[in-house]
């Protein structure tokens, strides 16, 4: 019998989730300790979904770690449904939102505010010309500075869908199932989130990031 | 082929970006973004950002694991099984 390479790409694409599929029954009937091998691959991403949140490491490790404990006391309610990943940030989420509803109480308003205000119009400052920005550039410590503050300035709700699909690369469907909301919402904030991410950035884009640098002139002339 | 307003071509600016749009949706647009500075900028200013973000080095360490977390992880894992 022969095989085409698309056959063999697609047996090579299922060997993960198999072995993901086997210790996950393993687990269930009993191999508990086999835990952390199964959640291994996961942890920047469940980390990375409590950061959003959350914003700081100090409580986005103790959500992220309680989650995975979490998932570990109710593996047995795992049904499949939806890839395991998007099960365990789903409870990483839950646990981060549950923190802050804990330490605010009563001043936790920007969520559920920010939930309903999905369908208002968002609309971009009119910035002039953006020129390419150098790759150099990215290295720049200001750069990054600008972009971790930028990130942190957005509502937790745009935060959370701009490092689930822009940083942390889940698909659009998989965005949608983590943040238990529709696919059209998922769209409608990430336009957001990269709107405002874009106006927070665009004055050092037009040139501030490049000073000293051989295209500084070419990007700001006057 | 039928214009379309700089409001729609913002609204749609990041399902083009994902290539979520139409054929016909997408030719609308850059017929109207060749001719809109506005609509021009804001289109070349979200993909840099996108560009930015997707680049591994623009949020180097900040979403890193602190220090002992897979260990601190696994001494958890191992009191709670």
């Amino acid at each position: 019998m022969r095989f085409s390479n698309d056959d063999c790409m697609r047996a090579i694409a299922t060997i993960p989730n198999q072995r993901e599929a086997d210790l996950i029954s393993r687990i269930k009937a009993g191999e508990r300790d086999l835990f952390y091998e199964l959640i291994q691959p996961y942890q920047r991403t469940v980390y990375a979904a409590a950061f959003s949140v959350l914003g700081n490491a100090s409580d986005a490790e103790d959500a992220a770690q309680e989650a995975f404990l979490k998932a570990l006391t109710h593996l047995g309610q795992f049904r499949a449904e939806a890839k395991f990943s998007t099960w365990l940030v789903q409870i990483a989420l839950n646990e981060a939102r549950l923190r802050i509803r804990k330490d605010r109480k009563g001043l936790y308003s920007s969520i559920d505010e920010g939930a309903q205000d999905d369908d208002g119009e968002y609309f971009p400052i009119d910035y002039a010309d953006w020129r390419e920005i150098p790759s150099e550039t990215l290295q720049r410590k200001e750069l990054k500075e600008a972009l971790q503050r930028a990130l942190a300035t957005l509502k937790p709700i745009y935060r959370e869908v701009l490092v689930l699909r822009d940083i942390e690369h889940l698909s659009i469907t998989e965005t949608a199932a983590a943040l238990n909301i529709t696919e059209a919402s998922v769209k409608t904030r990430l336009l957001r989130a990269r709107l405002m991410m874009r106006d927070s950035l665009a004055p050092g884009f037009d040139g501030s990031w490049s000073v000293g640098s051989p295209t500084y002139k070419k990007v700001r002339p006057f | 082929m039928i214009e379309i307003s700089c409001e729609h071509v913002i609204l749609e600016i990041s399902n083009y970006i994902d290539g979520e749009i139409t054929l016909d949706l997408r030719a609308r647009m850059e017929e109207h973004i060749r001719g809109c500075k506005h609509c021009a900028a804001v289109l070349d200013g979200t993909t840099n950002t996108l560009r930015l973000i997707a680049d591994g080095r623009a949020f180097e360490g900040a979403f890193d694991l602190p220090a002992g977390f897979s260990e601190r992880l696994r001494q958890r894992l191992a009191a709670h099984a």
